[in-house]
């Protein structure tokens, strides 16, 4: 085995995750206090963000690749773990779930989630993402006592095999007709042996396709997210709306962009359908909810559609937008649900859309913030989702996609109504019962922060995009 | 004889398979699941692979099967076999099935073989299944072996956070 | 056919497996045929040391026996990966040696959990 200090150092950031997640299962057992246990995940993820970055090469035999695009995913993942746990510090002894197994469980989805980002190899997809979603599973179904949040892990679960079942059978017919199951050597095999046409590999192209679309929550793989988003306690809504939804993406992009790269033409034409659809049943079906966070689920598929845009256009202009906008999705979906979140107090669930009615009056800032998220999951001007999107728009249109970016401003139109919705019932309702939210200094944090990077993306957007296209340099498209 | 054979096994997978899922006694289903194990073992055996077919004794046929009667023996099974043993959408499920089998038929002889390694069959009847396991795992697949241990932790912690009556 | 060969190697197990049958119900076979038959309503009562049977027979298991299963399973799998393990550890040495012990570290990291979030007492 060549160096094995220098592959270690490359996996340094999953390494140290893990043993801070095997220290909070076991300081677990013999501490009282839970929050010490968040503090101490938040320290991991915040250690590993300031630390991980400069790392660059191949491990275990091309098993594992630390690159630019790697690390770009897993810090949208440490950033979502670390807004989850500071929404869930207040939360969870709301709802009677104050247990330590939930900052360990998180860190172990997000361990998943990087192996998935950082994947050389379709054995480690694979086994990163039952990684990742074990873990989510059992976190939606937190709320033992409930019945929804079981019928939530349960559906989930269910689902989720089947997408797993279509991923397996997807590496294995690649495996049989490359003989590897190394990412850069199936594109290897496949421009050497010209196996592009062969319909074996677009049958595999469409499991794949099945498979991923499954973890992003894209249609027709969209059936679980509205009753799971409802069900799970919301701070693991959150969380689940964005960290394996990116780690989704990260993996279409190593395996689609570049496993079957040569055969773009195959998957190009099936994910133009997976996204028109996401942003047309998305929106429109998140008009007639009045639940919010079915409202946010809906909302959260219409987003899977618009950065499949991103993967469409294809190219580094297309990738780096596409991580630029799951950045962006990060803070203002992790922000909205913090909102939603520290409604939820003592004999108050505060998921209902008339639990906003008035919201102004009695909490304005919350109801600003609130404001901006929806501005920003709108696209309005001057937040960082305009800006997300119209990197979007823009890769799309270059790689000769103007129709589709046509219909994705229809839909994003569309999508105006029910976000609007929302500040029109905060500030033009007059308030019914006096809704109270929670007393949580971490959920403040959370709220401000998400809050600033909302804003400040949106007047200097400059600066992820650098960072997106800059990941990018040596990924291989 | 190697074709009568794989013929036999499949055949017979299939048929206890579908058994399997008809049956509205949960109890005699995962009896024809054992069976069906079984054969599934030889297949794996009758293709090379002792090492598979003796962990498909002893994790599905033993353990996975203890965790299968547990559960049943959790149900009411009077209730259940009152009810439909499909749930409604099961049309739909049957279509989506059969259109993935005729793909797989259509594509079926178009597969071409890609690269072959070093361990070719000849290798592996020679050295053993499990030695040649062995020595891919703990060399070329050190990494996916380690956190496959992830994955089992993840496991026994779900497992006890779901089920456990007092967590506290 | 070299195939076949290592196939024949199994026709004792095969052998083995339907004698086992064989016996099973060979046993349940000769007995329906050489016992006397009998029956009347107290006989085919079932025994409950002399009282009237109580209750249904079958009745629904606690959960707790779902963790155990569990656990079974679990470890049980983790002994698997120990057998490719012991063959070949002779030829991959000290190497092959540190990556179990940071397997069956993970694991027993589970073991400690499972341990003293009481799931092995019956409470």
């Amino acid at each position: 085995m060549p160096d094995i200090g220098a592959q270690l150092w490359l996996l340094g950031p999953e390494i140290v995750l893990a043993v801070f997640a095997f220290g909070v299962i076991l300081l677990d057992l013999v501490i009282k206090e839970k929050s010490v246990l968040a503090y101490l995940s938040i320290a991991a993820a915040l250690f590993i963000m300031f630390t991980m970055f400069g790392r660059q090469g191949t491990a275990f035999g091309g098993m594992f690749l630390a690159d630019g695009y790697g690390l770009f995913f897993n810090f949208i993942f440490l950033t979502s773990l670390c807004l989850s746990i500071l929404v869930s510090l207040k939360y969870l002894p709301v709802e009677r779930i104050n247990f330590g197994e939930y900052y360990g469980l998180m860190l172990f989805a997000t361990i998943g989630m990087m192996v998935m980002a950082s994947a050389g190899d379709l054995i480690m997809v694979y086994l990163g993402l039952e990684l990742m979603s074990l873990s989510v599973y059992v976190l939606a179904g937190f709320m033992r006592q409930s019945t929804r949040s079981n019928e939530a892990a349960l559906k989930y679960f269910m689902l989720g095999a089947f997408a797993s079942a279509f991923l397996l059978l997807g590496i294995s017919f690649t495996y049989g007709l490359t003989g590897t199951t190394q990412i850069s050597g199936v594109a290897q095999y496949i421009k050497d042996n010209g196996l592009a046409g062969n319909p074996v590999l677009a049958f595999t192209t469409i499991l794949y396709v099945a498979a991923f679309g499954f973890k992003i929550a894209a249609v027709p793989f969209h059936m679980w997210a509205p009753d799971v988003y409802e069900g799970a306690p919301t701070p693991v809504t959150a969380f689940m709306s964005v960290g394996p939804k990116a780690a989704g993406f990260a993996v279409i992009g190593r395996v689609l962009t570049v496993a079957l790269g040569p055969v773009s033409s195959e998957w190009t034409g099936l994910l133009i359908v997976l996204s028109i659809l996401s942003m047309a049943v998305g929106n429109i079906l998140a008009i007639s909810q009045t639940n919010i966070k079915r409202m946010l689920a809906y909302s959260s598929i219409a987003h899977a559609g618009y950065a499949l845009l991103g993967v469409i256009a294809g190219g580094p202009e297309g990738l780096a937008s596409m991580m630029n906008y799951l950045l962006i999705y990060t803070f203002m979906n992790i922000g909205a649900f913090t909102v939603v979140t520290l409604l939820r107090t003592e004999g108050v669930k505060g998921e209902d859309l008339s639990d906003y009615e008035g919201l102004s009056k009695n909490h304005p800032l919350l109801s600003a913030l609130m404001l901006l998220f929806m501005f920003s999951l709108t696209g309005i001007p001057p937040t960082a989702g305009f800006m997300g999107k119209f990197y979007l728009f823009v890769a799309a249109i270059n790689a000769g996609y103007l129709w589709l970016t046509v219909i994705a401003v229809i839909m994003s139109a569309i999508s105006a109504y029910f976000y609007l919705r929302v500040v029109m019932y905060m500030y033009m309702k007059e308030p019914g019962t006096v809704i109270p939210v929670q007393r949580s200094t971490a959920g403040r944090v959370a709220l401000m922060f998400t809050g600033i990077a909302v804003l400040l993306i949106g007047v200097q957007p400059t600066g992820f995009i650098q960072m997106a296209r800059s990941a990018l340099a040596g990924f291989g498209i | 004889m190697n074709e009568i054979l794989f013929g036999y096994l499949s055949f017979a997978i299939l048929a206890l398979s579908i058994a399997a899922i008809t049956r509205k006694n949960p109890v005699h289903a995962v009896l024809l699941m054992i069976v069906m194990f079984f054969h599934l073992a030889t297949m794996y055996l009758a293709l090379g692979a002792e090492f598979l077919a003796a962990v498909q004794i002893m994790v599905y046929a033993g353990a996975i099967m203890v965790l299968f009667l547990f559960v049943v023996l959790v149900l009411n099974i009077r209730e259940e076999e009152k009810g439909e043993r499909f749930a409604s959408g099961w049309p739909l499920g049957i279509s989506l099935a059969a259109g993935l089998l005729i793909l797989i038929l259509i594509i079926t002889d178009k597969v071409l073989t890609g690269r072959q390694g070093q361990f070719t069959q000849a290798v592996i009847l020679q050295e053993t299944h499990t030695k040649a396991i062995g020595k891919l795992l703990y060399t070329q697949y050190v990494f996916p072996f380690e956190v496959a241990s992830l994955i089992l932790l993840v496991a026994i912690v779900g497992a006890i956070v779901l089920a456990k009556k007092r967590l506290g | 056919m070299e195939q076949l060969g290592y196939l024949q190697q199994y026709v004792p197990v095969l052998v083995l497996m339907l004698v086992a049958l064989g016996f099973g119900l060979g046993a349940l076979l000769v007995g329906s045929l050489v016992r006397p038959k009998r029956p009347y309503a107290e006989k085919l009562m079932p025994y409950e040391s002399g009282n009237p049977p109580v209750g249904e027979p079958r009745y629904r298991f606690s959960v707790k026996f779902y963790i155990i299963a569990m656990l079974f399973v679990i470890f049980d799998v983790e002994a698997v990966f120990l057998y490719p393990w012991a063959v070949t550890f002779d030829k991959l040495g000290l190497y092959a040696f540190v990556e179990m012990i940071i397997f069956i570290v993970i694991l027993l990291v589970g073991y400690v959990y499972a341990w003293r979030k009481d799931a092995f007492t019956w409470d």
